[in-house]
């Protein structure tokens, strides 16, 4: 007992006992399920009979049609997450930091507090805003423009809009937030330099803000492009379910919680799992290069 | 330019209005003429509060929910969770920045690995093995795969890599041990690193969704985002306690977001100046 305390206690011993509780979390819950995500993917699991498949599930997906259709779904809402929500909160942020603005920290606050709001009750009042009744509010919006009420989560346009509007309205705050972050690291004698020379607004903004933030730029789009394509719970609570009228609301991972848990083929959800992770992995290392952080850690 | 952002101010609170005003009519209501602005005194009262903490209908029936339940059960889940994600990602944290060890680049390598892989993708694999080890429908199950969180390991991390290591050659010449340095002499030095992570942790555990849902079985154990969502079942929505129940629930997180505003944005924009 008393060698073990010493042993644990030793100034070559402690910064293993440290890290310890990551290194098991690490190999229990992210390498054990992601070396079985890739072992199943290969195999045909039914209960009590496993049978190796090599590559029919991956073969199976490409002829997937609903597969496709979740792809396509997932890409069009990252795509669009991405056009309206890095330029408009970087433009917010810009107007936000000059000085001459009032009450800055009141609207920083007011477009941040969705954030705070769970998903479940962000898209439960979204589902009710976007029904299909008259008095809905969305209904309400287009009859104040003298347009009859339309079935928001029934069609393909609308229901990807209603996505995307929540998505924003969920995220400008924050995203407007890192680019505020940013920005703060300019010193303002460059904007006063600039004003000195004749710099119109958008000048400053093209020439100063845009390039200086960069980083932050690159940051955002890493993390919209990550939650966009892992998307799931949104649409779950938008439609109340995974199920969407021809499969309009249908998700990546919507699609493996279907195959995974609703039609328990857990070998081919594992397919679909690997894809994406494959797809992440891709993302994410190329944003590694571009910012250098993984150059940076090594040191 | 104020008065650009008081529009974007008003329409981003538009669906905090539409749910309040709701939480004081009727359900069927709801159902009938769908969520909206409007106002309409006659239909408006307590009602739906009072069935909510007292289990008292409109029509005077006592019909039992487990909302405060739920309630609870999210409480609990929020401060245990947040308390030991703390106490072990700074514990993990404190190793990755004070000590030169064999390996560290290697693991610390696998802590930015975990960070770039979303979670729904590795979420069966990650059920059968906490079904495997006795941990569905229990706490337990929610929080062991987050305790050593990356996000957290990270942050703390950081941070503690810009306190001087001579707070720890001090302690050493003054026969600390190593944990004894960190409890005594590094600890109270992380407060606002533990601020900003308590807040940014206890959020996403009083917001947590998917996997809560996953490892939880029993209704008894159900916490408040996955308790509201079962309220819509195919027979019947009881549009009565989800609408109130989820104006509710937001209270605590936005009393918390107003007075702590500063240690959210700490927490929430600490990843995204420098990678």
């Amino acid at each position: 007992m008393r060698k073990m305390m010493a042993f644990l206690y030793d100034q070559k011993v402690a910064p293993y006992v440290f890290i310890l509780p990551f290194v098991l979390t690490f190999l229990i819950f992210f390498i054990y399920p992601v070396f079985t995500t890739i072992q199943m993917s290969f195999q045909d699991i039914l209960p009590g009979m496993v049978t190796n498949v090599g590559f029919k599930n991956y073969q199976r997906l490409l002829g997937d049609r609903i597969f496709r259709t979740a792809v396509s779904n997932s890409l069009l809402y990252t795509f669009w997450t991405l056009a309206l929500l890095i330029p408009f909160p970087l433009a917010f942020a810009c107007m936000l930091n000059s000085r001459s603005m009032i009450g800055r920290g009141f609207f920083r606050t007011s477009l941040f507090v969705p954030v705070v709001i769970s998903v479940v009750v962000a898209g439960t009042i979204f589902r009710l805003m976007f029904g299909e009744v008259d008095g809905s509010f969305m209904n309400t919006v287009r009859a104040s423009f003298g347009l009859g009420p339309i079935k928001w989560l029934k069609v393909r346009e609308t229901g990807l809009a209603a996505m995307v509007l929540m998505a924003c309205w969920r995220w400008t705050g924050i995203n407007m937030l890192y680019f505020l972050s940013g920005l703060k690291s300019i010193p303002p004698e460059m904007y006063e330099s600039a004003e000195i020379d004749g710099a119109s607004v958008w000048q400053k903004f093209r020439h100063i803000s845009v390039p200086l933030v960069k980083p932050t730029i690159i940051y955002v789009l890493t993390i919209s492009i990550y939650g966009g394509l892992a998307m799931f719970t949104e649409s779950y609570m938008l439609w109340a379910g995974n199920s969407s009228p021809k499969n309009i609301g249908l998700t990546i991972v919507g699609y493996l919680y279907r195959q995974g848990w609703e039609q328990n083929r857990m070998g081919y959800a594992s397919a679909v799992g690997l894809v994406l992770l494959t797809v992440a992995m891709v993302i994410n290392l190329g944003q590694l290069r571009l910012t250098g952080v993984l150059g940076r850690e090594r040191d | 330019m104020v008065a650009f952002f008081s529009i974007l101010s008003a329409i981003v609170f538009i669906p905090f209005l539409a749910v309040l005003l709701a939480s004081f009519k009727p359900g069927e209501e709801l159902v009938r003429y769908g969520l909206n602005l409007r106002l309409d005194w006659d239909l408006m009262s307590f009602a739906n509060y009072k069935y909510l903490f007292t289990g008292i209908t409109r029509t005077g029936a006592y019909i039992a929910h487990d909302y405060l339940l739920w309630f609870k059960n999210s409480v609990v889940l929020t401060v245990v969770q947040t308390a030991l994600t703390l106490f072990v990602s700074a514990w993990v944290g404190y190793g990755f920045a004070m000590y030169r060890f064999k390996g560290k680049n290697f693991l610390f390598t696998c802590v930015l690995l975990v960070l770039m892989i979303p979670f729904e993708i590795l979420m069966l694999p990650m059920y059968s093995q906490a079904s495997s080890m006795g941990l569905l429908d229990s706490i337990w199950g929610i929080m062991l795969p987050y305790l050593a969180h990356a996000t957290t390991i990270f942050f703390f991390r950081q941070f503690l890599t810009s306190i001087p290591k001579d707070i720890v050659d001090a302690g050493r010449v003054d026969g600390a041990s190593e944990y004894g340095i960190f409890f005594r002499l590094v600890v109270p030095l992380m407060k606002p690193a533990f601020s900003a992570m308590a807040i940014l942790v206890g959020m996403n555990s009083w917001n947590n969704f998917l996997w809560p849902m996953l490892v939880l079985r029993s209704g008894q154990k159900y916490t408040l985002a996955i308790g509201l969502n079962t309220l819509l079942t195919p027979y019947g929505n009881n549009y009565d306690i989800l609408i109130a129940g989820s104006c509710f629930s937001i209270i605590p997180v936005l009393i918390l977001f107003l007075s702590a505003q500063k240690y959210f944005i700490d927490g929430m924009t600490m990843g995204s100046v420098k990678g």
